[in-house]
């Protein structure tokens, strides 16, 4: 009788672990209440289904226990029996169907005073675009872009000149105000999720894809990507700061134009310049900013030539020498403060002098990357 | 009725084997394609074990294996997926089982074309030479096996931010190719040997559920391969001469590459079409044999035959109209999602019928706890809970903040994972005696069953709530130093070490099953030709294990359905199929 008494521990351990466990939903930060409301129901159903027909089981296991010599009840079918099952259970399915299509319905219908905000997605971070004053983006398409044109806007569409563009990973949005994210793929697939807004959506190149939410609360929440999209997946990290409407607004105005973006490009020498294609080619921006905020990497702004702290307490001058280290063998010295994983790479020496010369320049003109000019 | 009539397999002459390497080798008969399906499955299976483990191993202990980076990890989770639901669970399920079960059950020889069946296994095995062909190339090469997650869509399976995008996507895809030959090849087989060569009497519905399970799900499977077969082809071409299928203007890692105008989502399409259908695939066989374990073993017909057998027939119909529901979050048009919603829970009515009529056997049965009829029990509760998580995720609206969590992972290990090997299991040790003639070692068999059900269920059980907490799936670790702190609650992490600890348990227990088998085949105690007291044809053969051709001259004939357990009025608590009914009756 083990069998009967573990697949009895199953069952109720199973409600039990259930209702026990600590791990549940994030407290919901968006409009869609509908959603966990969805959820409970069909947790409902399907666990008042589940512990009945998981004791009918035990019990009947341990009532008809193998007797030699007796003889189990001969009855094929019973028609009204499987007919009444077959009803019960459409019933639950339209039960849990039902408020999961009106919630669709809501998610899939944008209410047309949602503002819109645009997130770019590339290997590996999140960058934004906002339509700026006259409330329309841009066009913009991959073919397009260029190192100094990292969004791919059409560059004589006068809709795009007031767009704002943001390269840092977080992006402040105000609290109470109904947002239609519109997503777009430099180049594979990528998902935009906030756990506590529950809402998600694949960005897909060469396409267009949207949802829509209204932050119900302030707070700074995590945005992670959900689609697999290569190596550095896990290391897809943003922030969405939900704020008051002040608060927004003072953060608004201190972002830039395209306009301005497009006028602040940094003087840079030429070899600079190729240092910062060989950069951009080798997939480095994917975790080193140019802006001064740190992402996945320490940022590259005004590093040259600065004494920084390691992992293990000791520091280290950034010269020519602790670069070439760095790119050859990224974990022999490890910033404090940052974790391992960075990928080597084997950059010959033509390269690797016109990236020093661009690290250099980073220093030299950090004035002119204030106003975000040389952000990738 | 049929009895008057010849069955086509008495009219032609068998040809026996004349050599060595003809009758275990390059074997036509279907007992030993059988064997030789099940044994590279199995093997094939380990290499996916053992993925698993160090897969397992990271997620709890990041620092232990320096060696195990994040190409290594998404490597791991593409080659262990793309095994488990390929080349372990289809080819057990239906080149196996399927060889195994078919002709003996329908009271064939053989099957229809034995020579094309051969070769369904020949090719089968080419393709895990190509699948596996990638590591012994890591040593002496750079290529590398492909990161891109067994879904493989594009753009980043063929793009430079993924490892093996260059040549390992290559060996998989050729390797999926040569694999669906394979399957053809057997299908064909299957399906016509189902349809012409049952014996006299052996009507449609009086076949054995396995039998309906496997038909069907081969049915499915030659509706939906060649749209993995295409995909699979033009991602080739896309990845080798650079058309754009599936590849839109994209600039990767700061390169603009020259590809404009294809669609990613086209491929999502076309491999959720074949995506779907595979469920069933591998689900339908599994119906099919525990709706047989439960019967014999608790000495009671299956309850509502009938009503199982069209339920295998709706589900498979409506499996082919459900796919999109893997894309719910994948920038589809929206309005899909109504649709396939709806087709996805109506999917939950015939399941559903299908698990009451499990439970119903049961009652007022006369149920002996065989280790069979354990792995048959475990089924139905695992399955149970695989399947109400799928209620979650087919409403779309509850999808869209768990799909690509740990949820999804919990849910389609259990329902897709778990379930049927623990259905291949019940049946591996219900078969064996027929096959071997001799029996499992029962101990052993039951500490596998109690370690391999217990383990595999907390195992998934609590991964459900990862995805509630929000932890995504396919990240190799989910702490970035202090810039990005885990977001995970500590406790979740103590969850993900307790999950480890029981996976490699599990993982470690399968050596029992393995040594079971070996152990058994030169020592365990003689079987008999029916051991179990069971009513289907392939208890009935004049010797076990079956000779070459399986009966003798004359096939047998066929009086009554597969369930006659427990029928009043006899002195026996079951009558074999090929027993006449009285007069009277």
């Amino acid at each position: 009788m083990l069998v009967a008494a573990l697949l009895l521990l199953v069952v109720l351990g199973s409600l039990i672990f259930h209702f026990l466990s600590p791990w549940q939903f994030l407290e919901i930060g968006s409009n869609w209440a509908l959603i966990d409301i969805t959820v409970y129901i069909t947790f409902f159903i399907c666990g008042v289904a589940f512990v009945i027909i998981g004791l009918y089981m035990v019990w009947w296991v341990y009532k008809y226990k193998y007797q030699p010599g007796r003889l189990a009840e001969y009855e094929p079918e019973n028609p009204k029996l499987e007919s009444w099952l077959t009803i019960i259970t459409t019933i639950g399915v339209v039960v849990m169907l039902a408020p999961g299509l009106v919630a669709w319905n809501d998610y899939v219908t944008v209410p047309p005073d949602a503002t819109e905000l645009e997130v770019n997605s590339e290997q590996w971070r999140w960058s934004y675009r906002l339509p700026g004053a006259d409330g329309v983006f841009g066009h913009a398409h991959n073919k397009y872009i260029t190192v100094d044109n990292p969004m791919g806007i059409k560059d004589d569409d006068p809709y795009a000149e007031d767009d704002i563009i943001i390269t840092s990973q977080t992006v402040v949005i105000p609290v109470d105000r109904k947002v239609k994210v519109l997503l777009r793929s430099k180049d594979v697939l990528h998902d935009f999720w906030v756990p506590e807004i529950r809402a998600k959506m694949d960005s897909v190149p060469g396409m267009v894809t949207y949802f829509w939410f209204e932050p119900i609360r302030e707070g700074i929440f995590d945005i992670l990507c959900a689609e697999l999209c290569g190596r550095g997946h896990h290391t897809m990290r943003g922030e969405m700061h939900v704020v008051s409407l002040d608060e927004y607004e003072t953060w608004l105005a201190s972002q830039v134009t395209w306009a301005e973006y497009k006028s602040g490009t940094l003087p840079l020498s030429d070899e600079a310049q190729k240092g910062r294609s060989v950069a951009s080619t080798g997939g480095c921006f994917a975790c080193h900013t140019l802006d001064g905020t740190t992402a996945v990497g320490p940022t590259w702004k005004g590093l040259w030539g600065t004494t920084v702290e390691l992992e293990d307490g000791s520091s280290v001058l950034v010269d020519e020498e602790y670069v070439r280290e760095s790119i050859a063998d990224p974990n022999a010295k490890i910033r404090k403060g940052f974790a391992p994983g960075m990928v080597a790479e084997e950059l010959n020496e033509e390269d690797f002098s016109a990236l020093i010369d661009f690290l250099k320049e980073l220093v030299s003109t950090e004035e002119a990357s204030e106003n975000g000019a040389v952000q990738e | 009725m049929a009895t008057a009539e010849i069955p086509y397999q008495e009219t032609v002459p068998l040809h026996h084997p004349k050599t060595w390497l003809g009758k275990w080798v390059f074997s036509q008969d279907h007992k030993v394609i059988a064997v030789q399906y099940g044994i590279t499955a199995m093997a094939v299976g380990l290499v996916a074990l053992v993925l698993s483990q160090f897969m397992r191993i990271q997620l709890a202990w990041p620092d232990a294996m320096p060696w195990f980076g994040p190409d290594e990890y998404l490597s791991a989770i593409t080659m262990h997926g793309m095994i488990m639901v390929i080349y372990l669970l289809t080819a057990f399920l239906l080149g196996a089982f399927g060889n195994f079960c078919i002709p003996l059950m329908c009271g064939a020889r053989d099957m229809v074309f034995p020579f094309v069946n051969m070769l369904s296994y020949w090719v089968y095995l080419v393709s895990v030479i190509v699948l596996l062909a990638v590591y012994p190339l890591m040593l002496f090469t750079d290529v590398q096996p492909t990161g891109a997650g067994w879904t493989l869509y594009p753009p980043q399976t063929i793009t430079a931010g993924t490892p093996g995008a260059d040549w390992g996507i290559v060996l998989m895809l050729g390797s999926l190719a040569i694999f669906i030959v394979a399957f053809t090849m057997g299908g064909l087989n299957y399906i016509t040997t189902i349809l012409q060569a049952r014996t006299r009497g052996m009507t449609l519905m009086r076949m054995p559920l396995t039998v309906w399970g496997i038909f069907i799900a081969t049915f499915l499977g030659l509706i939906a391969f060649p749209a993995l077969f295409v995909s699979a082809v033009m991602m080739l071409l896309d990845r080798l001469i650079g058309t754009s299928f599936f590849m839109p203007a994209i600039v990767s890692l700061g390169q603009k590459l020259n590809y404009s105008g294809g669609q990613p989502l086209l491929f999502q399409h076309l491999f959720w079409f074949f995506g779907h259908p595979e469920v069933y695939i591998v689900a339908l066989p599994a119906f099919g044999v525990v709706s047989d374990l439960i019967s014999v073993h608790a000495r009671k017909n299956i309850f509502g035959y009938r009503m199982m057998v069209w339920a295998i027939v709706a589900i498979g119909i409506l499996s082919l109209i459900v796919w999109a529901h893997h894309m719910y979050v994948a920038g589809m048009h929206p309005y899909f999602g109504f649709f396939f919603a709806t087709t996805t829970l109506i999917i939950a009515v015939p399941t559903a019928i299908k698990v009451y009529n499990w439970t119903l056997t049961l009652w007022r049965a006369n149920i002996k706890l065989t280790v069979p009829m354990l792995f048959a029990l475990a089924f139905v509760l695992t399955f149970i809970m695989g399947g109400i998580t799928g209620l979650f995720l087919g409403n779309v609206i509850i999808d869209i903040p768990l799909s690509d969590t740990y949820f999804v992972v919990a849910h389609f290990h259990m329902v897709m994972g778990v379930s049927p090997i623990l259905a291949i299991f019940g049946g591996i040790y219900h078969w064996y005696p027929k096959l071997t003639g001799r029996m499992l070692n029962d101990t052993v068999g039951k500490l596998h069953f109690y370690i391999t059900f217990i383990g595999t269920y907390v195992i998934y059980f609590p991964m459900h709530y990862l995805g509630f907490v929000g932890v995504p799936r396919r990240y190799y670790e989910t702490a970035l130093g202090e810039v990005y702190p885990d977001f995970y609650p500590e406790s979740a992490h103590d969850l993900n070490v307790f999950i480890t600890c029981a996976a490699l348990v599990v993982g470690a227990a399968q050596i029992l099953f393995i040594y079971n088998l070996v152990h058994s085949f030169f020592k365990g105690e003689k079987a008999g030709d029916n051991p179990w007291g069971a009513n289907s044809l392939e208890w009935r053969t004049p010797q076990t294990p079956p000779s070459h051709g399986n009966w003798d001259e004359r096939l047998p004939t066929v009086h009554r359905w597969a369930y006659d357990y427990g029928v009043p009025g006899h002195d026996t608590d079951h009558i074999p199929q090929d027993v006449p009914r009285k007069e009277s009756a």
